[in-house]
């Protein structure tokens, strides 16, 4: 039982970061913009959190840090696309490229010169970042530890999840973005700005996508600086946004299940599966790769990529 | 000082690249007016009315609203300003209700479903509407669509409306009942601008007409005080035969029989549902229906580009049911097909007409080089006889018209002698001359024994040029009449689905 009951804190823990990513590219998608920076972002994110952490020693700056450098990376590709129209395939792999790259060269220029080559958050900050314990709440059996025990983040990004799936579903600047995401053109003939709520979705999306790579390099690290933390994690949340059928509430769910997918191997004994290590750190993509598959033979028009996704507007083409 | 007029334009110019689509235009309409502006494809009038709807900028040239000069820089500041414009190709959201369509990005708060629902019956009620506000837009008929379009406009008090060639999609039944609609909104002191190139609509509906030529005005009259003949000549600029030909050729023998013909959709809707007629050489059936009646999926499915999925199909007795384009030409069948997505589906627009030519013949060429020699021959032969204007064979077809586009088409496949030859919309987007040089050139192959299927939107041109009229509805034959024999009111019974027999009983 006890055993179980850490599997599951622990995928929950795994699948934060990739929800953080999920949500983002979903407001993304959503404003009709395909966003395939996620990896970048993240790294982006990743990188400035925890030299926030490291250099201010402060946790709120920290996340504030990586949402900015999240959004920032994401003004980056806004402007590329939304304004000078470039092909948004290749503006987000850019992305991704130069956010990677970044991240890894301010690490490796920081860890030059730092006291002993390694780049250690202060213990205060890992602390605030580190698991809940409520006063009561957190003892209780089962549900102290399935449902009290989490850092910070956990409970972010479902609040974010949450709030975002509201912004979408319900509120009119939300069905504004939606009629944008499907057909810019209609959107526009209606009177709806068309540029800046594209900005600024794709803007905030992208710092949703910076705090998960900050939960990358602080949390999953140990609060210890090491390269290419975010490792993947951006691209399996791409696919996941097609698995959540861009849904931010299905999209924890859907954060979780991979998020077991990734620490399986240290929950199923060797002896019961003697599986090496490297098809167990394989399956989530193998299981991205399934469902994007399955997705394509699923066939339906309300739950599917918004139709303006990927297409630059503009508005006096012929 | 012009407060009389609800919108007046003065010396509009807009150029695209080289091309003036807009010279110096004027144009004006009053509140509790119609206005039809008439002009042919390429005229100038959707760009002039995208300009009123501030889709375009244009480079001179002022808008006046309500006597007041003004600038429209977006959409949303021509719909503050109370201009409504229905698209020719509607801007709707296909995944969203018609509630959400029509409060998309207006102005007031987000307001309960139940009483919005009430507000759009409300005014549904106040004009004549009829819709579902929960359904959703891709479950709905285009005139459904438009309906949801126009009440989009009414929703956002707009009072001045312009509608872009809005009977293009419609039955004439629902044409009428569109232009119940429009007169209720003059009645009410709405300023309706119509944009058509339908004479006998321009006489019915409006009140002026004014009239677009090669980008400029060229003139605006009463319509009480004109008639087709005159508006044809100053839309042409030039006197114009408006008849059709439908020369008298015998009947051959059967060249296509079709029995018990079923197609399905991917999703397992019937697209065609057991269709049963003969198509007889020198004969021209046409074909008419709503858009979407399963027009598309009868040239395919003949043509064998999709499958059937049940029935026959028969071209002079050689059986090609379930055989694709390819092994039907190998089986010796002279059949041409000319679709309706000339660039799309006919042509490949980068290339020239030599090399388009090509694509029909390659196949018989010996050896792995192609010889361009015969297709350039070919090339010209077409260029010569259909009177085609091009910079040369290797000229890329898409910079040419519309209509000599599809005289290259309509030329590369009657070359082949066609025993059978299909047209799906052939003289959509063309101007009236270069449409009657098609009909000229279809009449021509009739006339050569060669059995036609023209599938038509414009039901006027169906019933002259065609001996026999089948129509289709949602993908059944709703009747195959000899076309002297109809009227036009009779074939719209037939799309809408109806036996045209029953109209003396309703």
């Amino acid at each position: 039982m006890d055993y179980f009951l850490s599997f599951i804190a622990a995928v929950i823990l795994a699948g934060t970061p990739i929800l953080f990513g999920t949500v983002g590219e979903i407001i993304n998608e959503k404003a009709g913009n395909l966003n395939l920076g996620v990896e970048g972002m993240m790294a982006l994110g990743a990188c400035a959190g925890f030299m926030a952490g490291y250099l201010l020693g402060n946790p709120a700056l920290a996340i504030a840090a990586s949402f900015l450098a999240g959004a920032a990376g994401a003004l980056i590709y806004a402007v590329l696309t939304v304004t000078f129209m470039a092909n948004q395939t290749v503006v987000g792999l850019t992305l991704t490229i130069f956010g990677v790259g970044f991240s890894n060269f301010t690490g490796e220029y920081m860890l030059t010169h730092s006291a002993n080559n390694t780049l250690k958050i202060p213990e205060n900050v890992m602390r605030a970042l580190g698991g809940l314990n409520i006063q009561g709440l957190s003892a209780l059996p089962i549900a102290g530890k399935i449902l009290f025990s989490y850092n910070i983040f956990v409970y972010l990004g479902i609040a974010v999840a949450i709030i975002a799936g509201y912004y979408l579903k319900r509120t009119k600047i939300g069905l504004s973005v939606r009629a944008i995401g499907e057909n810019p053109a209609a959107a526009d003939a209606a009177g709806i700005k068309v540029a800046p709520l594209k900005y600024l979705n794709i803007v905030v999306g992208g710092g949703i996508c910076g705090i998960g790579g900050a939960y990358a390099s602080i949390i999953t690290c140990g609060g210890v600086w090491m390269s290419n933390s975010v490792n993947g994690l951006g691209w399996i949340a791409v696919a996941l946004v097609i698995f959540a059928s861009w849904n931010p509430i299905k999209a924890i769910l859907g954060s979780y299940v991979f998020g077991a997918f990734s620490i399986l191997k240290y929950y199923v004994p060797k002896s019961y599966i003697p599986a090496p290590n490297a098809f167990y750190d394989m399956l989530p993509f193998l299981v991205t790769a399934l469902i994007l598959v399955i997705a394509s033979i699923r066939d339906s028009k309300e739950n599917s990529q918004p139709a303006g996704c990927g297409i630059n507007y503009f508005r006096e083409e012929r | 000082m012009d407060a009389e007029y609800a919108i007046e334009c003065r010396g509009i110019t807009k150029t695209f690249g080289t091309v003036k689509a807009n010279d110096g235009i004027d144009l004006n309409a009053r509140f509790g007016e119609i206005l039809a502006l008439l002009g042919e494809n390429g005229s100038g009038k959707t760009t002039l009315m995208n300009i009123l709807s501030g889709i375009y900028h244009p480079d001179s040239g002022s808008v006046h609203v309500s006597g007041k000069a003004l600038h429209i820089n977006s959409p949303s500041d021509a719909i503050g300003l109370g201009i409504g414009m229905i698209h020719q190709h509607f801007k709707l959201v296909e995944i969203m209700s018609a509630m959400d369509n029509i409060i998309l990005g207006a102005k007031d708060k987000l307001q309960k479903p139940s009483s919005l629902k009430r507000k759009i019956l409300d005014l549904c009620d106040l004009y004549g509407l009829k819709i579902d506000p929960e359904k959703k837009i891709y479950q709905m008929s285009v005139s459904e669509r438009q309906t949801v379009e126009i009440l989009k406009v009414l929703y956002r008090n707009a009072r001045i409306l312009i509608l872009d060639e809005p009977t293009a999609v419609l039955t004439p039944q629902e044409t009428t009942g569109l232009f119940l609609i429009l007169r209720k909104m003059k009645e009410k002191g709405c300023c309706v601008i119509i944009i058509t190139h339908k004479l006998n609509e321009v006489l019915e509906i409006s009140d002026r007409v004014t009239i677009l030529r090669k980008g400029k005005s060229v003139a605006t009259v009463l319509t009480a005080e004109t008639n087709e003949a005159r508006l044809a000549e100053s839309m042409v600029g030039r006197a114009v035969n408006l008849s059709i030909k439908r020369p008298l050729v015998e009947r051959g023998k059967p060249a296509l029989e079709v029995k018990n013909l079923t197609s399905l959709e991917p999703d397992g809707r019937k697209s065609l549902s057991n269709l049963n007629f003969t198509l007889y050489s020198g004969e021209m059936l046409g074909v008419a229906g709503i858009a979407g009646s399963g027009q598309k999926a009868l040239c395919e499915t003949l043509t064998g580009l999709s499958k059937a999925h049940a029935g026959e199909i028969a071209y002079e007795g050689v059986n090609c049911m379930g055989k694709s384009a390819a092994e039907i030409s190998k089986l010796g069948v002279r059949l041409a097909f000319v679709p309706e997505d000339r660039l799309g589906m006919g042509l490949v627009g980068s290339m020239g007409i030599a090399d388009n030519m090509l694509l029909k013949t390659y196949k018989s060429g010996k050896g792995a080089f192609i010889n361009r020699k015969p297709a350039i021959r070919q090339a010209e032969r077409i260029i010569e006889s259909l009177d085609i204007q091009t910079p040369g064979v290797d000229a890329p077809i898409r910079m040419l018209s519309g209509g000599n586009i599809q005289k290259v088409l309509l030329g590369r496949e009657i070359e082949s002698r066609p025993k059978v030859l299909i047209v799906a919309y052939p003289v959509r987007g063309l101007d009236i001359n270069t449409s009657y040089a098609i009909y000229d050139l279809l009449n021509e192959q009739k006339r050569n024994k060669t059995a036609i299927i023209f599938c038509g939107e414009d039901i006027d041109v169906l019933l002259e040029i065609s001996d026999r009229i089948m129509v289709l509805s949602d993908g059944r034959i709703t009747g195959i009449e000899s076309a002297a024999s109809l009227t036009k009111e009779d074939v719209g019974l037939m799309m809408a689905g109806m036996d045209f027999r029953d109209k003396v009983q309703a």
